[in-house]
Parts: C-alpha cells; structure tokens; sequence
C-alpha cells in the first residue's frame, strides 16, 4: 500500500498509529483495572479470590502467553528476511498458541461459575470477568486477526513487502500479553 | 524503512527463557510463606522486568524512534497517575462513607 | 450522491460534519428555547417534569457530543491539512468512517424522541432523562428502568468510537504529514491546539468507555457496579465520568482557542505575540487537565486532603489560560485592527471565556462552591465558556474560513448583526443565573415557585435565550444569502499568513499543485526575518494521483447503530447481523486496493 509518500518524521503512518492506539488502550485496561482494584475485598458475599484462583493452571496460561509472544517474533523476523515458510508456521504456531489461552480462559471461567462465581454473584464475579473477558475479546481479535495474515501468506500473498502489517500485528499480539502480564500479577498473585 | 540495531533469534530466545524464568520464581514467591512480607513489592518489580523486556525487544521499542516510546509511555504514565490517584480517593484519604 | 457516501476527501468530511454538526446544534437550540419558555414564570405547566428531564439532559448531550465537538470536527477536517501543507489526511477511509459513525450515533440518540411507540409508551418519553452526566445510580434499571438511560449509554459508546478514529487520524497526519520545512515550531497555533486535543480525545475517551460498558453490565446483566445493594459505589461513576469529563472540556475549548489565534494576529496584521508560549501553554493546559477532575465532586465528601489537593490543581490551571489571554490582548496591542465579523467573535470569545473562567475559578474554591454547585451558577458557568468560549470561536472560525470552504465571502452586514444580537443575547441569557444560582434556584429543576424570587432573573434569561434563536436565524440567512450572492472571495481575502490562503478558494481536489516548502511560521507574510513564500504555480507541474471513494467506510459505520439497536431491542440474532456486517466491511476495508 505505501510507496515513496515523504513524511515529515520518516516513519509508517499506520506504525505511529497503532503506537498510539496502544497509547489509547492503556488508558482502557487501567479504567478496567482500577475498578477491580478498587472493588477488591469489597464483595459482601462470596466465593472470594482465594477460594477460586487456580494459579498452577494460570501460571501455564501465562507462559503460554509468553511463548506465543516468541512465535510472534520469530515469524516476524522470517517474513522480514523473506523465509515464508517459517513465517507462515510461526504465524500458525503463534494463533494457535492463543487458542490454547483462550481454552484455557473458557475452562477457568466455566469452572468458576460451576463453583459459584459468575458476572453478577459479587463484585469480585463482576470486576474479574470483565477485566479478563475484555483481555479475552482482545486475545480472540487477535487470533483472528493472526490466522487472516496466515490465510494471506498461503495464498501467496503475504511476504517482506508487508513487513509493516506484520509487524503491527505483532504489536498488537505483545501488548495483548503485556496486558496479561499485569493482570496475572494484580489479580492472581497478588490476592 | 531504516532499521537501525536489531535484536538476532538468539536475543529473542534468550529473553523468552528469562521470561519463563520469572514467571516462575513469580509462582515461587507466591507460594513460599518467607516472602509474604515482601510479595507486593516483589512480584511488582518481577512483573515490571518482564514488561519492559517485551515492550523493548519484542516491541523493537528499543530500537525505534523515541516517537513511538512517547507515544506509548505518556497514556501508560497518565494510565498508571490516574490508578494511583484512584486508589488513594478509595483508600487513602479520610472520606465519609454513607452506607457501609 | 454516491460520491458523497464514498467520499474519502477531507474537504467534503469536512462540509459533511459541518452541516450536521449545524442541524444538531439547531436541534440542540430548540431544545434550549422549550427549556427557556417553561422557566419564563414559575409554576410553568408547558411540558411535565419527564419531558423537561428528557429536554436538558438531550440539550447538553446534544451540544457538547453532537454539536461542539463535530463543529470542531469541520474545521480539523477542512483546514488542518491546509494548514501543515498535506494533500488529505493520513487515513482518508478511517476519516469518512468518522464522519459516518458520528452521524448514525447522533441519529441513533435522537431517534429515541419517537421511539417511545417501539417500548409501548408515548412520544416524547424515551430519550435519555438522567443528565448530560447521567450520574450513578439514578441511571440503574431500579430507578430508570425505561429505555432512556439504554438509548444514552449506547449513543454514546457509539459516538465514542468515532472521536478516537478522528484522534489517530489527527495525530499522525499533523505528526507525519507536514509539508518540507514545516517543523513543529512552525506549525499554525490552530494544528497545534487539534494535536493536543487529539492527544486528550484518545486518552480520555476510553475512560468514559469503561465507566458507559459498566453502567451498561449493570442495566443489561445485573451486575452492580453502581448499585449500592450489592456493594457497588455510585461515586465510581463520578470519578470515571470526570476522568473523561474534564479533559473533555478541554477538548472542547483548545480548538476554538486555536481558531482565535489565527484570527486576531490576521486581523491586527501582526504576529501572534508569544507564540512559543502559546503553544506550551496549550500543551501545559492538556496535561493539567488530567489532574482536577474531582472538582466536580466536591460536594460528594471526598475528604478535606482530596478537596484541597484539586482545588490546587484546578486554581493552578487557571495560569496557563491566562497567559494565553495576555498572549491575545498582546497580539492586538498596537495592532493595525481590522474589526471583520470574524475578529468581533474572536474578541467576544476572549471577553467571554474570561467571565466564564472567573466564574470557574471561584467553583476552584471548594467551600464557595458548595453554594454554587447544582445551581444555576453553574449553569452560567458552562454557557459563558461552552458558548461565550466555544461558540463564539466556532463562529469566528465559520466567518474567516467561509471563504476558503466555499470562494464567497459571508456578508460582514448580516454578520454584524449576527454577532450583536449573539453578543447581547448571551449575556441576558447567561449573566443573570449567576445570580439565580446564588439564590438558589437549583439546576434541572422544571419549574419553581414565586417565592425563591428568581422569577425577573430568569424572564432575562428566557428574553435572552431567544434572542440568541433570533441571532441564529439570521446567521442561517447569511448562509443561504452567500450562496449566490456573496462576493467572491480569491485565494486570500484576508492576507493571512498561513499556508491555506495560498491556493484558490475553494481549494483543487488535491489542494496544492506543488506542496510548498516552508521556511518559517508565517509563510505568506513579509516580516523583518523574511520574505513571503513564492506564489504556487497555478497548474501542477504532472498528474497528481487523488483516491478515489469507498464504499466500506460507511457500511462498516452502519453496523455499529446496527449493535446498539439490537442491544436495546433486545435481538441476539440482529446483534449477530451487525457484527457480520462490521466484520465484512473491515475485511473489504483492509482488502481493498486503495492508494492515498
């Protein structure tokens, strides 16, 4: 899409508009983390945190995370020198690394309300699905977003020329696990 | 686009397994009763690390214009103000509650 | 037709948010005088309390989302790319999709004055009824269990989307699309105001998307967010609402301070005095913003530190503001003033705003406003900076860039008139409820008794409120005069020193034959520094590439009014459809081969 247009600061336009969406979501998630932050040990009735957090089964859910954000990398960095079949894989393995999240997510919280937590038992119910159903909408647009460019790159039509797209998706698909970093450490470990 | 320095595989894979690693002394931390009096601060700083990491090397911030470090540290600043001045509103400040 | 549903050119967004920005502020106003006309006498039976409730909470919805906001909008849209020397915006579909998004979300809000049959109930009785503001928890589904509340916090989120697509749009074209030698510090004080205002709408936007999703969670699915029975703080509304709602104020007066700096230093034929400071001051404004929002809540009982701490913050902001007034008054001291209709708004705004943000410095003082708050001080308070402030810089900016738009010049005669009748007819509107308020006649109120003794008060008010409907109607006949009749206006009717008066009036398609390159901050004028830039050639030197329209701006926009009916109709199915529908058209959207 972009060829020889001068920009007065040498950079993407669509790179410094994501930076700056990410600037925007920021704001989002911290709104979305507060009210759980300041709704915590606030819930007249239970099940509390400690009776439902299940930090073995998360802490893999987070490094599952963590590994996907290197698969993320990694196609990146084949697609930019041109190696297409390791990009197009480590576009699959990523997408699919979040699939794994998000069963991991569709477990927990079903295993949550089967053990008497849901959206409007307490506040704890409430702040907690939707901070985390907010990151888990943002984790499926992702995926979605991720198996779009591997669709792309089958068909042939992905390569170092799109770098850029690539390398937004990416940014997209980090902050998504940097977001999940905090909210391991707020709401998980730090009960 | 000029790419100035660039982390290599080997950088990258180096930074996930230090990912990993924290992630796990996290857990440790959490389930060992000596380090209760110390886990906020702990766990925030172990948390921190691995945010940075990503955002630097994954994010390639380290190695892009300081535009886009603007961008995204200035709402992350006013994101992490506002949670800070949120709850000393809740908690810190000698308010009247009606109710409970 | 077609053209204009496709259109990704920011000269038509432009023309397209102006005139609807210009029927919703018409629908705002009429709102206003039915509000005037029943408090004209006490004990006024024109329209009940629920219809009253229904028509302030939609007059300050509808200006400051609807009216205020795209107004600016026009403007950023038209002129900004003019102004840093860019042939359209960094991301022409994302701007039309803006447009459309604002559109739908403002239809969508106000469809709820007829669709009362749709819930089984009257005319007239299911547009939002719980304040511009719609505080916690008068908005729950216990005490506002119709479809009003649903109809505001769906409109809004709506309308949400639109401003943050604007706000990315803005910072990198104004970022990333200036013109060789047009540095920061170059840049028209007008760009710089929309860069920082961009920076606020991005910021503060998703703050008052959480506070909207969670009011929503609680009336759609029980939970209980703002609902005290189950544990729930009405006061986090407050804090989430003023998080959005303060910068929002700045939002809405930073482009018309940017306008009226164009406007005096053009029309005193001199330099902007202190431009640098200007700039920072703006910049220094945005941020401050951040840090007073709990001044909107002093009668909440946050506490004697928390009162004192934003009543610091919100005293302290009042010095960048008033550096910038100094700034203005320099720039017309000793001044060659050319008094156009332009320049009468631009200095009304500066007389104005000063009322309005004395009145705004005494709320600072949290004892004094416990008096003041929920009363008509307020009220006065709002109406001398939203109106006194933006308003009046709107219509300064309309009276100078007309011309640029359209090629004819308004007609100074009738805006003469305009500007008088606007001029005398806010003051008899406004200035009275500082003291009504002072009194104690409360805000919102349908009606009150004889004995409060505000009754002289407010028949002032109503006499000026519809002098300001008689201003606005000869305002329209100026407009529809110079269509035909208005004199042709040149590239530079007014020898401005900024880049849109060097190209024709209105502007080619692909607005500059050569984009320029600029050598300093006034580039059309001679100063003792240097000399004015070499005129364009008037034909552009090979073709120049213009894209062409769209189709999947507007259709993915539709989907979103698509979600909010659904949503308030209670279809899951028709919820599915118009997420298809948005999934679609981003998909054809990215897919689409479009070059700018």
């Amino acid at each position: 899409m972009s060829h020889a247009h001068h920009t007065s600061m040498g950079l993407d336009n669509r790179k410094m508009a994501f930076w700056a969406f990410i600037g925007s979501e920021c704001l989002l998630f911290g709104s979305l983390i507060s009210t759980y932050l300041i709704y915590k040990g606030k819930s007249t009735v239970g099940p509390f945190p400690h009776d439902v957090l299940n930090i073995p089964f998360t802490s893999f859910s987070t490094f599952d995370l963590l590994m996907s954000s290197l698969a993320m990398v990694l196609a990146l960095a084949a697609i930019q020198r041109g190696d297409m079949k390791q990009g197009k894989l480590w576009l699959l393995v990523t997408a699919l690394l979040g699939l794994v999240f998000l069963g991991g997510q569709y477990y927990e919280f079903s295993s949550f309300v089967h053990e008497g937590l849901g959206l409007t038992t307490n506040l704890f119910g409430s702040t907690f699905f939707v901070l985390t159903g907010t990151h888990g909408a943002h984790v499926t647009v992702g995926v979605i977003w991720l198996l779009t460019l591997w669709v792309q790159a089958l068909r042939g039509k992905l390569g170092p020329e799109q770098a850029v797209t690539v390398e937004i998706t990416g940014l997209y698909w980090h902050f998504v696990d940097v977001v999940w970093i905090v909210i391991f450490t707020l709401v998980y470990l730090i009960q | 686009m000029s790419e100035q320095a660039h982390a290599t595989t080997g950088t990258y894979l180096r930074i996930a397994a230090i990912l990993v690693m924290i992630t796990l002394i996290e857990v440790g931390v959490f389930y060992v009763p000596a380090f209760q009096p110390v886990l906020v601060p702990l766990l925030l700083v172990l948390s921190l690390v691995k945010f940075v990491l990503v955002v630097l090397f994954y994010m390639h911030l380290k190695f892009d214009s300081r535009l886009f470090a603007f961008l995204f540290s200035g709402p992350l600043l006013l994101a992490v103000g506002v949670m800070i001045g949120l709850l000393f509103l809740f908690f810190g400040a000698v308010r009247l509650r009606t109710g409970t | 037709m077609k053209s204009w549903l496709t259109t990704t050119d920011h000269k038509r967004i432009g023309q397209l948010y102006f005139w609807t920005a210009l029927g919703f502020f018409l629908i705002g106003g009429l709102e206003a005088l039915v509000i005037r006309a029943q408090l004209a006498r006490p004990e006024g039976i024109g329209v009940s309390a629920e219809v009253y409730n229904q028509l302030f909470t939609m007059h300050g919805t509808t200006m400051v989302f609807l009216a205020l906001m795209p107004l600016s909008a026009a403007f950023f849209n038209y002129i900004i790319p003019l102004q840093i020397g860019a042939r359209d915006v960094a991301f022409p579909r994302l701007n039309a999709f803006s447009y459309w998004v604002f559109l739908l979300g403002g239809l969508f809000l106000n469809a709820s004055f007829v669709a009362g049959p749709l819930f089984g109930a009257g005319s007239l009785s299911v547009a939002p009824d719980a304040g511009w503001f719609g505080y916690a928890n008068l908005t729950s589904r216990q005490f506002s269990p119709g479809p009003n509340v649903d109809f505001w916090v769906l409109g809004l989120q709506i309308l949400g989307i639109a401003s943050l697509a604007a706000g990315f749009n803005f910072i990198v074209t104004i970022l990333n699309m200036r013109a060789p030698g047009m540095k920061l510090m170059r840049l028209p004080v007008f760009s710089w105001m929309t860069l920082v205002t961009q920076f606020l709408v991005i910021t503060a936007f998703p703050v008052i998307t959480v506070a909207l999703v969670l009011l929503m969670f609680d009336r759609f699915f029980g939970t209980h967010f703002f609902v005290p029975s189950g544990g729930g703080d009405p006061i986090l509304w407050q804090h989430l609402f003023w998080l959005f709602g303060h910068p929002e104020v700045y939002i809405l007066i930073l482009p018309a301070m940017g306008i009226v700096s164009e406007v005096l230093p053009t029309f005193s034929r001199k330099p902007l005095f202190g431009y640098t400071v200007v700039v920072y001051s703006g910049v220094l404004i945005g941020f401050m913003g951040w840090g007073v929002w709990s001044h909107h809540m002093f009668s909440v009982g946050l506490g004697p530190i928390a009162d004192s701490v934003f009543s610091a913050t919100t005293m302290l902001i009042a010095v960048p503001t008033g550096v910038k007034i100094f700034n203005w008054i320099g720039t017309m001291w000793g001044g060659q003033i050319r008094f156009t209709t332009a320049m009468l708004f631009a200095v009304g705004f500066i007389a104005m705003f000063i009322i309005g943000g004395l009145s705004g410095v005494t709320h600072a003082s949290p004892p004094a406003d416990l008096q003041q708050t929920d009363t008509y001080y307020v009220v006065a308070h709002i109406h001398y900076v939203l109106f006194g402030g933006t308003m009046l810089g709107l219509f300064s900016g309309m009276y100078y860039w007309w011309p640029k738009m359209t090629g004819r010049l308004l007609s100074e005669t009738l805006g003469k008139w305009h500007f008088w009748l606007t001029f005398v007819g806010m003051n008899l509107a406004f200035l009275p409820m500082h003291f009504s308020g002072l009194l104690g006649m409360p805000r919102r109120i349908y009606t009150y008794g004889p004995e409060l003794g505000v009754t002289r008060l407010n028949e002032i008010s109503t006499a000026g409120a519809f002098l300001i409907g008689i201003s606005v109607l000869v305002f329209l006949v100026n407009l529809w005069w110079t269509r035909k009749r208005g004199e042709p206006a040149g590239n530079d009717p007014w020898q401005g020193a900024t880049l849109e008066w060097a190209i024709p009036s209105p502007p080619p398609v692909y607005n500059f034959t050569v984009i320029p390159r600029v050598e300093s901050r006034l580039p059309l004028w001679v100063t003792e520094h240097h000399g004015a830039m070499a005129p364009l050639p008037l034909t552009p030197p090979a073709p120049i590439h213009v894209p062409g329209g769209s189709w999947w701006p507007l259709i993915t926009a539709f989907g979103l009014p698509l979600i909010a009916v659904a949503a308030i109709s209670h279809q899951l199915w028709l919820a599915f459809v118009a997420l298809a529908v948005v999934i679609v058209g981003i998909y054809r959207w990215a897919y689409e081969p479009f070059e700018v």
